[in-house]
């Protein structure tokens, strides 16, 4: 427990230390705010509601969380340093976790930076605060099962950029299997509660529903499932590679 | 009592590829162990499998009694490792980093800062510390993994090339660390140094194509040597005749090269059987001649060729 703070810790100092967080910052406010005011149409609708600003970040995430988790352990294992890491006294799973934290309290960071967006609806008219609070929520845990998908990614290899490819395919198979496309292949064929399944099993159905103000126990459990099973497979795939 | 390193029968393969094979030693308290060989002998995969990054195809490795794949937390706290090539994070600084290590090794506030500025001084990093890892010169670079590797003051030392791209100056720095540290600890470093393992080391290990080929104290194996028991004998050019007429007269001497003449000098190497002492009726002899003699000395054996010939039959035989 100890040590997982203490990797969390040094996780999240390389984080700020490094220029891909400003960046990472500056393009992820960028890119939401530009979505919601121009796609969403959030000023021009006159409704005080933030549903447009946080019905882009699925598709933010999608590409900004891989580039998060890409360097978890492909930088590691490209520089040689996971050798030092993994010879020091701690347990691999301590690590694993201690990675995953850093890496999502740097995409909480960013979204608190987001605040400035909530302050201002609040200030044009009377929104529904509940429901925005829980779409932060939904957006931190959908955000936090990218990133244990992208830390899996990076631990399968050294390379950062194939790191971000297959994390970015994880994500994205993650996301897609509720979405129309996927529900018409299934139909007609599949039995009702296979469809269910695989339509439950979207990151994007799920995020929905939280974002709509339902924080139900199905939902919170589908991401806390997503979390776990990415870092059990973290795991394994790290004593998996040891060469 | 359980010696502090054990290394029992270690097999290592990468595919096709035997990197470590049947590798056993032992190294006692006191004792500094030089790891030799040839480049992709297997040094850097044995201590990487001793500090519980690989996993052995076959046998076992123990640091204080703990397996290092069964207990390998146990087993790495009382273990100081420098793996290949000082990885460092070049992010950081180096107080930021060895902080970091002796947070994780469960150094605690005043502790902790003492550990740090102690291992600093003794690195002679004072000058650096501020300095992110990523700008520092090798050396350096070098230095603050040593310092890291010393930090909690662990049983056991690992150090993979400790002093490879070091100034003269500290390498003998960290020869004397090692040679201050062995008293109370096990140590393993590997390196190309041949000096150095004569300097340092109590014992040498030489591994070649994954195997050992020799284990002993280096002036032990010095003496397998072709040159050991050669004495050189340099008399003025005139004088040569009447040497080799005295040194015909000493008994034991299985072989005497010809006089070489290097200017105005002649000098004579001969060669004593077995390990027997012959300098003083050597020297008897032409003195009784009356030669001049300008030089006299025993050669000592040179680690140098004992490394290439013990690394060469392994070569033939594979
Ligand atoms: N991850 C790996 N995959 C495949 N082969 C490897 C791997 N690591 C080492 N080897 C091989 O194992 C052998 C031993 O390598 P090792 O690094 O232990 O040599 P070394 O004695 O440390 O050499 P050097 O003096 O050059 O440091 C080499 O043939 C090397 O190619
Ligand atoms: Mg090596």
């Amino acid at each position: 427990m100890r040590n997982l703070a203490v990797i969390a810790r040094r996780e999240l100092a390389a984080y700020f230390g490094a220029p891909l967080a400003y960046v990472f910052i500056v393009v992820f406010l960028a890119m939401s705010g530009a979505l919601t005011f121009k796609v969403g149409y959030l000023l021009e609708t006159g409704v005080a509601e933030l549903g447009a600003f946080f019905r882009f970040h699925p598709w933010l995430y999608l590409f900004l969380m891989p580039a998060i988790g890409m360097r978890l352990w492909a930088e590691e294992r490209k520089t040689g340093t996971l050798e030092f890491l993994m010879t020091l006294p701690v347990t691999p799973v301590e690590t694993v976790i201690g990675k995953f934290l850093a890496a999502w309290i740097f995409a909480g960071v960013a979204l608190v930076l987001t605040v400035p967006v909530w302050i201002t609806v609040n200030w044009l008219g009377d929104p529904d605060n509940g429901v925005i609070v829980a779409s932060y929520l939904a957006s931190w845990l959908l955000a936090g099962g990218f990133l244990a998908l992208s830390a899996c990614a990076s631990a399968m290899t050294g390379n950062q950029v194939i790191a971000f490819v297959v994390g970015a395919t994880l994500c994205f198979l993650a996301m897609m299997s509720g979405v129309d496309i996927v529900r018409t292949a299934f139909e007609g064929w599949a039995p009702g509660w296979m469809i269910d399944t695989v339509v439950s099993l979207s990151a994007l159905n799920n995020f929905e529903t939280i974002s709509q103000g339902v924080i139900d126990a199905r939902t919170l459990v589908y991401f806390v499932s997503l979390i776990v099973l990415g870092l059990v497979a973290n795991c394994a795939i790290l004593e998996f590679r040891k060469p | 009592m359980e010696p502090l390193i054990r290394i029992d029968r270690l097999t290592k393969l990468f595919g096709p590829i035997e990197a470590v094979r049947d590798v056993s030693f032992s190294v006692d308290r006191g004792e500094v162990v030089g790891l030799l060989g040839p480049n992709g002998a297997g040094k850097s995969t044995t201590l990487k499998l001793l500090a519980g990054y690989l996993a052995p195809t076959s046998g076992s490795a123990s640091v204080c009694g703990h397996d290092v794949v069964a207990s390998p937390l146990a087993a790495r706290r009382s273990l100081g490792y420098l793996p290949e090539g000082a990885p460092l994070y070049d992010e950081m600084t180096p107080s930021g980093f060895l902080d970091f290590v002796a947070r994780v090794r469960r150094l605690d506030g005043r502790a902790r800062r003492d550990a740090v500025a102690a291992a600093a001084r003794r690195l002679q990093l004072d000058g650096v510390l501020r300095q992110p890892i990523g700008t520092l010169s090798k050396g350096f670079r070098r230095r603050v993994g040593l310092a890291q590797a010393i930090l909690l003051d662990p049983e056991v030392l690992v150090l993979d090339e400790p002093t490879d791209g070091l100034d003269p100056t500290q390498k003998h720095e960290v020869r004397a660390l090692l040679r201050e540290m062995a008293g109370r600890k096990a140590v393993i470093v590997s390196t190309h140094n041949l000096d150095e393992v004569e300097a340092v080391c109590t014992r040498a290990v030489v591994i070649a194509a994954g195997r050992v080929v020799a284990d002993g104290a280096p002036a032990a194996l010095a003496t397998r040597s072709a040159r050991h028991n050669v004495i050189c004998i340099r008399v003025a050019r005139e004088h040569a005749a009447s040497a080799m007429d005295a040194i015909g007269t000493v008994p034991g001497l299985v072989a005497v090269d010809r006089p070489a003449a290097t200017g105005d000098d002649t000098e004579i190497r001969v060669m004593a059987g077995g390990d027997a002492d012959l300098r003083a009726p050597l020297h008897r002899a032409l003195v009784d001649r009356e030669v001049a003699v300008l030089e006299f000395w025993r050669e000592p054996g040179r680690m140098e060729d004992v490394f290439r010939q013990l690394t060469r039959q392994v070569g033939e035989v594979v």
